[in-house]
């Protein structure tokens, strides 16, 4: 098991760093924590893109990456995330380690120094940022809102993410919207910016072979600019536990295959409860693997669907379930996996599927730890969430849990909304 | 099972080879310290190979049948190994791609076993016509899904675009006409034909005993391989691009593009890698995040974040490609022409030359701490013929004429090929 550690640096600026000695890069990333809010959510996504467009020491995109090259070909990419209901945006940078570079010189540093520079010393004009910058990157920013709608699949799932928490700050996009983007001035985001640098709580990350204490000491170094006024406080997730109705909603865009996606409230309960093990292995069981009720009895059984999986929202407390399937196929396909969920909620399992799913979960967790960037964005989840359970411990919890349990997480799912993708001819 | 133990100190790596009697390679590399194991399981045959020589007999297969026969070879007389596999808590999958298959499956318990159900089902062929008929839905819907993903269709276009007949172009997954021609037997004879232990390769990563992978191997596997199978990809491309332009509607909401350019195909063994890392570097060097074209373009608001590149060599066909979304793809295809000749009048810049070379070396390195990543790249090293940790000595005798070269060789006019996809006008979302 990895050693992690959780250090205090400045006032509401935390590292948690993981020590392993089994890659061959490290991964760095500083994340600045914001409430989702409709207000606010453009101009945070725009800071981590506009900040990286230069600084100080490397003023424009081609020397910045001049100086990761220099680095070994060191990436550091702006990171706009949704996690439960608050805005994460940074940086997220993976750099050769130490032991591999050619002349035995050390990378975290200058690394850290890196991230510092860009975090902390933008190119400004006039006191704010650059007009020119500022254009480009809102421009930018308003392609990536409008470019959701190119991936069918995941947007329809974030469609009826946002139809079903319309009322509540998650229905609220990591992006914003793109009427709030346009309306950005550099005026306004240098204010947000600068609001951001004195109160928003920061976290910082690390993996790599690299000894905690030495990595808290670069990046205090690299920060100490960081000016620090406010409570760092964060507002709690509202979880609503129920569906008052069944919320139908149907578009149309001119695809070949329908989408089909439903979103759940799962009862209130997220990675925080007592009975999260439970529900996981509830979402395995019913759409979560390969051995699911979706994949075999839908997916393979039926022939209605080339895709049929749920995914767990684990700190809003929301399943959703996404399928591609023929326009016409659509109701039946939606009657299939309401009856699959009956099936849960009655607890007829085979033995052999709650072994394969718990294998299942229990493997995914082991093996995040080969993974530096899942790990990161794992890590990141927990510690804004004030929760300190490893993929390990949470692995062991998994052993213990019952059918009975994981049949009691799945009779507390209501469904919430519907929302169906059709052709435009359907 | 004796195995040969190859060191490469430079990047960490530690590889057990052998090849068994019935001509399988067989490649461990030791990882310890990592929770996974991670097994490939790979044939030499692809979306391309459609044509080929089996008993003295030339036929001609369905477009899509060895993406339809991956799907099927997961049937087994007991069952499906896919939910084998799945319960004993291995993540299990397997892909087809242009030039061959691969099955794999990574585990954090059980290994020896879940090894066994792979290689398995992998060489025990059981297609039956009533599931061979059911898998119709499945993939006529996998077809569709395809149909509506930009990116993909963009892509083909491409190839379209550069090639006159290379099967490369011919969708992988097929039509849903041309898979309805796929039978039970058809599956068997490509089965007998390329699923052949002297076709195929096992790499495994991972904290495992190698020896016992070989030794499972040798029990598992058939004792004796057949002779290679001779394939058509028809007469040889000639080397300008089929045509200047391709393009199409669809429901996107920005352009989408693919620049592409015909290269001629590298030789198989180290010089296939060379081309490789040459082309990679090319590209850098022309429009990479670090050249002066991408800032430009990126300010301009030409090309976003999203702008991605690289090189791809099948057997009779290499092209270098670079592609993302743009408000106006002619525009971008116009500024990296422009480069193209001022490259190759002036030279490459020696200082940005040096500095993609260093940052290069680390991205390969970096590259290494994906199990999944090491064994494909080297299975399919493997069937071009050279060794893939070879990588840094090779990349360190790259010179920046190798790289200029390869500029003006394949990136004239007449080798390049733009396909755009256009936002469709119609009801939006």
């Amino acid at each position: 098991m990895s050693p992690v550690t959780r250090i205090q640096l400045l006032p509401g600026v935390h590292l948690t760093a993981v020590h392993t000695t089994k890659f061959k890069s490290s991964l760095l990333s500083v994340t600045l924590l914001a409430p989702l809010s409709g207000d606010t959510a453009a101009a945070n996504a725009l800071i981590p893109y506009l900040l990286r467009r230069g600084c100080q020491a490397h003023p424009d995109l081609e020397s910045v990456s001049a100086a990761l090259d220099q680095l070994y070909g060191g990436s550091l990419e702006p990171a706009v995330r949704k996690k439960g209901e608050l805005q994460c945006v940074g940086f997220v940078g993976s750099f050769l380690d130490d032991a591999y570079s050619l002349d035995g010189s050390p990378i975290l540093e200058a690394a850290t120094e890196l991230m510092g520079q860009l975090l902390l010393d933008p190119v400004t004009e006039g006191g704010t940022f650059s007009q020119a910058y500022t254009q480009q990157e809102k421009e930018h920013l308003i392609d990536r809102i409008r470019g959701e709608v190119n991936d069918k699949r995941s947007y329809a799932s974030l469609r009826v993410v946002q139809e079903m928490c319309a009322q509540e700050p998650y229905g609220v996009s990591r992006f914003g919207s793109e009427a709030q983007v346009a309306s950005l001035t550099p005026e306004k985001v240098w204010e947000r910016y600068q609001t951001l640098l004195a109160t928003a709580p920061v976290e910082l990350y690390y993996c790599g072979t690299a000894e905690p204490q030495r990595v808290a000491e670069s990046f205090r170094k690299a920060l100490s600019g960081l000016p620090r006024t406010g409570s760092f406080q964060l507002p709690a997730c509202l979880v609503p536990a129920d569906a008052a109705q069944v919320r139908r909603v149907e578009e149309s865009l001119d695809v070949a295959q329908g989408k089909l996606t439903l979103g759940f409230r799962t009862g209130g309960i997220t990675a925080a409860s007592p009975e999260y093990p439970a529900l996981m292995l509830c979402n395995a069981l019913f759409g979560g693997t390969t051995t699911s009720r979706l994949f075999l009895h839908v997916r393979e059984e039926l022939s209605l669907c080339y895709y049929a999986s749920s995914v767990l929202h684990k700190y809003k407390g929301i399943m959703v379930v996404s399928s591609g399937v023929e326009f016409a196929d659509a109701p039946r396909a939606e009657e299939e996996i309401l009856r699959q969920l009956e099936v849960c909620r009655r607890g007829e399992f085979e033995p052999w599927e709650v072994e394969g799913g718990r294998r299942s979960l229990i493997s995914a967790l082991r093996t995040l730890l080969d993974s530096q960037s899942r790990q990161e964005d794992y890590w990141l989840g927990q510690v804004i969430h004030g929760l300190t359970e490893g993929p390990e411990e949470l692995a062991a919890r998994l052993e213990h849990v019952t059918v009975e349990q994981a049949v009691a997480a799945a009779q507390t799912l209501r469904l919430d909304t519907v929302y169906f993708l059709k052709g435009v001819q359907a | 099972m004796s195995m040969e133990e190859i060191k490469y100190s430079k990047v960490g790596e530690n590889v057990f080879t052998t090849t068994l009697p019935n001509g399988l390679p067989v490649l461990v590399m030791k990882k310890e310290g990592f929770q996974k194991s991670f097994a490939f399981f790979a044939t030499n045959y692809g979306g391309m190979d459609m044509r080929f020589q089996l008993d003295g007999q030339w036929l001609d297969t369905p477009a899509g049948v060895a993406h339809y026969l991956e799907h099927k070879t997961f049937d087994t007389e007991d069952g499906n190994a896919l939910q084998d596999l799945a319960a004993n808590g291995a993540s299990p999958n397997a892909f087809t791609s242009t030039s061959f298959t691969g099955y794999f499956f990574e585990s954090t318990e059980k290994f020896e076993e879940n090894l066994r159900i792979l290689l398995s089902f992998v060489s025990i062929p059981w297609y039956t016509q009533e599931s061979v008929d059911k898998e119709q839905g499945i993939i006529g819907q996998e077809i569709r899904m395809g149909d509506d993903e930009a990116d993909t269709q963009v892509f083909y276009g491409m190839l379209e675009g550069l090639y006159a007949h290379s099967p490369i172009q011919v969708n992988i997954a097929g039509t849903v006409e041309s898979i309805s021609h796929i039978t039970a037997e058809t599956l068997n004879l490509c089965h007998r034909a390329f699923y052949d232990p002297a076709n195929m390769v096992l790499c495994v990563a991972g904290d495992v005993d190698p020896e016992r992978v070989a030794a499972l191997a040798e029990e598992i596997l058939p004792k004796e391989g057949h002779p290679p199978v001779e394939r058509d990809y028809g007469e040889p491309e000639p080397d300008r691009a089929n045509k200047p332009l391709w393009e199409r509607e669809m429901a996107v909401s920005t352009p989408i593009f693919q620049l592409g350019f015909k290269d001629v195909p590298p030789a198989k063994g180290e010089a296939w890698l060379r081309w490789e890392l040459t082309g990679d570097l090319a590209m850098e060097a022309l429009l990479g995040t670090s050249s002066p074209l991408y800032a430009r373009l990126y300010g301009e608001g030409l090309v976003d974040s999203n702008f991605s590149y690289g090189c791809e060599a099948y057997p009779g066909a290499a092209f270098l490609c670079a592609g993302g979304e743009s408000r106006d793809p002619e525009a971008v295809r116009d500024a990296v022409q422009a480069e193209i000749r001022r490259v190759a009048q002036e030279g490459l810049d020696e200082a940005l030359f040096q500095r993609l070379k260093r940052a290069g070396y680390g991205g390969l390195v970096r590259g290494l701490n994906s199990l999944e990543n090491l064994c494909i790249n080297q299975a399919q090293a493997n069937f071009c013929g050279y060794d893939y940790l070879t990588f840094p000595e090779v990349f360190a005798s790259i010179e920046k004429k190798d790289v200029e070269d390869c500029i003006r060789r394949a990136m004239t006019e007449e080798r390049t090929t733009l396909a755009v996809i256009r936002p469709k006008e119609g009801p939006q979302a």
